[in-house]
């Protein structure tokens, strides 16, 4: 095809007059004064202090590096929570508003304006470097230009789906109802990941999950467990049974539901095969031995992690437990389903294998005196754990039929056969109270064909304690789960037997002091019948084996030993982590069991050099 | 100004001497330069002098993750930055294996024909201007300018819009586009006869281009032209058509060709595709209401998204020619390499070096700009 123009032909004379209809005419010259930009305007930035979180992903995707996170005193910075007190300042020498900051956000806070004009006298703005705030730039209240919507969002907010055992399956036996990841799983959840390390800094051990889950995203799972085990040697545990304190802080949370950090590190654990895991675990072992003597005691996660640490650091640890096995509540506390023995064992063994001395079944205090142990040993770890359960005292409750939750768990691991009736009343509220209620559900059903479990809380759903997946699980599994009810009294029938369980209805649990004051409605009162009454409304600590005159010579605080920041009581010779200070919880146990043993460590060493 | 390393050279006497033409000359197109040995008034001999843009793109793109390059292709040639988003996702989808959906192919369609449209009103006034004819530079200028309203308004940047990113385009178009982009397009159509009479039907324009900086077809394929400045030479090629990417198999348009390969023929070609580029916008504004879906396919998150391992050869129809991709990627989160096969890169070297040779000096500026070469793009 050619042009039709036909350009010989010159035209009228006449035709330049045609030209005279210009006059008549707008310029196009735009008119002087404002023009308003378009409503999707990449103007300059404004940032909504109150939802950023300083996560500094918006830094992460700027092509022209020209964000700062700045820190601003006085603002919230709670790494529990997933704040930090920084926020991004944008240097407009580099931006080139293309405007990724904005389409990344995890939060949704940063926007771009229709501003666009930026003429100042005032030296404080005279800069290209400015931190955008809710006002902007000029505080002149632009509206909102370029800003986050569905479409332009570039965040993954769907976790990848866990596979998990029916309801119908599990509830027959105590077969782990988490599959795990598979590889492809695994490295598409690892990509959500914006590595702003917001679980870093919530995690009490500071685990490098950031690392640790862009090494998954690699393919390297070998460096994944390598940066795992820089801060904790219970990953296989953690990896299961973790209260992902993560997860909670986890920018993509924000929005979305966060990265399943707890499943990823499970995967990794399992993906290694364990000789290689104990080959990571060793490395950076001491060759030198310091001649130090360390005694644990109590073979839970904070005493098994300051034995790591310990024997990592050249020292002899010597661990000392009551029962047949390592692991502790681990063991004894968690149900198979949520946690096989087989996991932990793993763990447990690599620990083992560096060189820790295990003396099972020798009870301190009976066995071996805390005396003889501060004799022998330079350094004492009490890591005694929350073994004994707490009673309601309610009248009734001393009947042979009213068990303590964690005096059942720990019977039912070690692999007692236990007679379980038909109906059973489980008081609390807890996950402890979820575990046993579930553990004997699975007993029940093993042992009658149908499920006969009713979990009273104290505390109504929306205040609830345990987990919501707990909840939900249990409520699949045939549990009846009822919230606000407070226990009065257990029935107990005229031949001796025990009937049931007799509830009020709960009005409020603390009162104006924020103290635990249990208001009930004495008219809403039920029995609910049952042969079994299992408490589980807390757990404390056996501190029998201290000896009336160790017991004396420590400082406590509300029934707990007192301690320093670092795990020391007031005896130089003796630390206490764990459960026993700082729990309940695996995590926060790894974590006191790294922080005795830095600051035993210290300890020894300085008394080496002095 | 000379360049910095110019060193000045004794030569045996001659009537022969060479001029500087550019880098800051209103006769050249952007940062660029010719030295041009003269004997008289007539061309000797021309050497194309670039590297005054040069920001090494290129390189520069081996550095980023693959989403931060979206906010730098535009950058390569900036009068018609549409193809080179357009071009550099292609690449990725096609390593990547993304589906586009529906509706963000039609929507880059539109974008890449308001881009080419833009492109040719800014050529218009460039190459008018070096035969010493002003008008047309502003109303090209301000006609390019109400493309540009469109583009800001649906991308939020004039100039670079940055708009289409890897398994599509970023957003959907605004409440009520297509009829302001349908009246814009009305409005330049209506202008199309009054572009003619300024500069088609003058005599000046037409005395000066017609018959200026010759280059037959046989030639023009050896040396590697492509687009308006190949069909020119009378060859109906056009990678819309003969190489259909996006949805432009299902679109009906024709290719203009001019036989003459002058300066006066690839103006003339340029013109004929407005026409051509307005009847794509106006096929595109009327089936995308019929056209519903989602407008990006989902990516994985852009900080951690590695691109699987493969190489991608990828082109695109820009306004000044073929423009091309090749993307290598050995499966990192960055590419292993970027090359932009650019066509500019051909026209203002080893072209238009041979062309202006023989000519004369007042033509120089004329055959760069009828060959609508774009420097950063040279020099990339």
């Amino acid at each position: 095809m050619s042009s039709d123009i036909d350009y010989k032909d010159a035209g009228s004379i006449l035709a330049p007059l045609k030209n005279l209809r210009f006059f008549a005419r707008e310029p196009v010259t735009e008119p002087l004064g404002p023009r308003p930009a378009a409503e999707n305007y990449r103007g300059f930035h404004v940032n909504d202090w109150e939802l950023c979180i300083g996560c500094s992903t918006c830094q992460k995707v700027c092509d022209n590096a020209a964000i700062s996170m700045i820190h601003i005193p006085g603002l919230p910075n709670d790494p529990v929570k997933g704040v930090r007190d920084h926020r991004p300042a944008i240097d407009y020498g580099r931006c080139c508003w293309c405007g990724l900051c904005v389409d990344i956000c995890p939060t949704g806070s940063i926007s771009l304006t229709r501003e666009y004009v930026h003429t100042c006298t005032e030296p404080e703005l005279d800069s290209y470097f400015v931190l955008p705030d809710p006002n902007g730039m000029h505080k002149t209240h632009f509206p909102k230009g370029w800003s986050k919507t569905e479409q332009n969002d570039l965040l993954d907010h769907d976790r990848q789906p866990m596979a998990e055992m029916a309801p119908e399956a599990r509830i027959g036996d105590f077969a782990e109802i988490v599959a795990g990841y598979t590889d492809q799983q695994a490295l598409l959840e690892a990509s959500r990941c914006v590595q702003c390390g917001m679980c870093h800094d919530a995690c009490p051990t500071q685990m490098h999950a950031p690392d640790y889950i862009r090494a998954i995203w690699q393919g390297n799972v070998e460096l994944a467990v390598e940066e795992i085990y820089r801060t904790n040697p219970f990953a296989h545990v953690c990896g299961r049974v973790c209260t992902h304190k993560c997860e909670d802080a986890c920018s993509i949370g924000r929005r979305g539901t966060p990265v399943a950090i707890r499943w990823l590190k499970r995967y990794a654990m399992d993906a290694l095969a364990p000789a290689k895991v104990k080959k990571i675990a060793a490395k950076g072992k001491s060759r030198k031995k310091s001649g130090r003597k360390i005694a644990i005691v109590g073979a839970g996660p904070a005493g098994m992690t300051a034995a790591f640490d310990l024997i990592k650091q050249g020292h002899a640890v010597t661990v000392f437990e009551a029962l047949d096995q390592a692991g502790g509540m681990t063991r004894y506390g968690i149900p198979y389903y949520r946690l096989p023995s087989e996991s932990l064992q793993r763990d447990i063994d690599i620990i083992v294998s560096l060189g820790v001395e295990m003396r099972y079944r020798t009870r301190v205090g009976v066995d071996v005196s805390m005396a003889e142990l501060e004799q022998e040993y330079d350094a004492v770890v009490l890591a005694l754990g929350l073994q004994l359960g707490r009673s309601t005292r309610i009248p009734g409750s001393d009947h042979v039929q009213v068990r303590a939750a964690v005096d059942l768990l720990r019977r039912i691991a070690a692999g007692e056969s236990l007679a379980v009736p038909d109906k059973v009343v489980v008081i609390g509220g807890g996950n402890v109270a979820m575990d046993i209620a579930r553990t004997l559900a699975r007993l029940q059903k093993q042992q009658h064909g149908v499920v006969g479990m009713t979990v009273c809380a104290l505390e109504d759903f929306a205040h609830f304690l345990a987990d919501p997946e707990e909840v939900r699980e249990s409520g699949e599994e045939g549990i009846e789960i009822i919230d606000a009810r407070g226990p009065r009294h257990c029935v107990v029938n005229d031949d001796g037997t025990l009937g049931g369980l007799c509830t009020w209805k709960v009005l409020s649990i603390f009162d104006e002091q924020h103290r635990f004051a249990p208001k009930f409605d004495e008219s809403d009162e039920r029995i609910h019948e049952a042969g079994m009454v299992v408490e589980s409304i807390g757990q404390m600590t056996d501190t029998g084996l201290l000896g009336d005159e160790l017991t004396e010579a420590l400082e406590w605080n509300r029934g707990r030993m007192k301690v320093d920041a670092f795990g020391r009581t007031s005896l130089p010779w003796l630390w206490a982590a764990g459960d026993c200070v700082n729990g309940p919880d695996v995590v926060h146990a790894v974590a006191d069991g790294h922080r005795v043993a830095t600051s035993i460590n210290e300890y020894l060493t300085q008394e080496v050099a002095a | 100004m000379r360049p910095e390393n110019y060193q000045a050279q004794s030569h045996p006497p001659s009537h022969e001497y060479e001029l500087n033409f550019g880098p800051n000359h209103p006769g050249i197109e952007g940062n660029y330069a010719l030295q041009v040995r003269l004997h008289g008034d007539t061309v000797v001999s021309a050497h194309a002098d670039g590297g005054y843009l040069h920001r090494g793109f290129e390189k520069l793109m081996e550095g980023r993750l693959w989403i931060q390059n979206i906010a730098l292709v535009p950058r390569i040639c900036v009068p018609d930055p549409v193809p080179m988003e357009v071009c550099y996702s292609l690449a990725i989808e096609d390593i990547s294996g993304l589906q586009v959906p529906e509706r963000a192919k039609w929507l880059r369609v539109l974008q890449l024909e308001l881009s080419r449209i833009a492109a040719h009103l800014f050529y218009f006034g460039g190459h008018a201007a070096t035969t010493g004819m002003y008008s047309p530079s502003f109303w090209g200028v301000a006609d390019r300018d109400l493309i540009l309203d469109r583009f800001e308004e649906l991308s939020g940047g004039r100039v670079y819009h940055i708009f289409n990113i890897p398994g599509g385009v970023r957003r959907d178009i605004p409440e009520g586009f297509l009829g302001r982009v349908s009246a814009l397009l009305d409005y330049l159509e209506a202008r199309l006869p009054e572009y003619d009479d300024l500069l088609f039907r003058n005599q000046v324009f037409v005395r000066r281009s017609k018959g200026v900086g010759v280059i037959d077809q046989q030639q023009a394929l050896a040396w590697g032209v492509t687009g308006p400045n190949l069909r020119a030479t009378g060859l109906g090629f056009d990678v819309r058509r003969d190489d259909p990417y996006l949805i432009y198999n299902q679109l009906d348009f024709e290719i203009p060709t001019e036989d003459s390969g002058c300066c006066w023929a690839r103006t003339l070609v340029r013109r004929s595709e407005l026409q051509q580029s307005i009847r794509i916008c106006r096929q595109v504004i009327a089936a995308l209401p019929d056209i519903g879906g989602p407008v990006r396919a989902p990516i994985p998150n852009p900080l951690a998204w590695n691109v699987p391992v493969g190489e991608s050869y990828t082109r695109v129809e820009s306004s000044k020619g073929e423009l091309a991709y090749y993307v290598l990627s050995t499966g990192g989160e960055k590419p292993y390499r970027v090359h932009v096969r650019g066509p500019s890169a051909m026209h203002a070297v080893q072209v238009l070096e041979k062309m202006v040779t023989g000519g004369r000096l007042e033509d120089v500026a004329q055959i760069m700009f009828s060959l609508d070469a774009c420097p950063p793009e040279v020099d990339r």
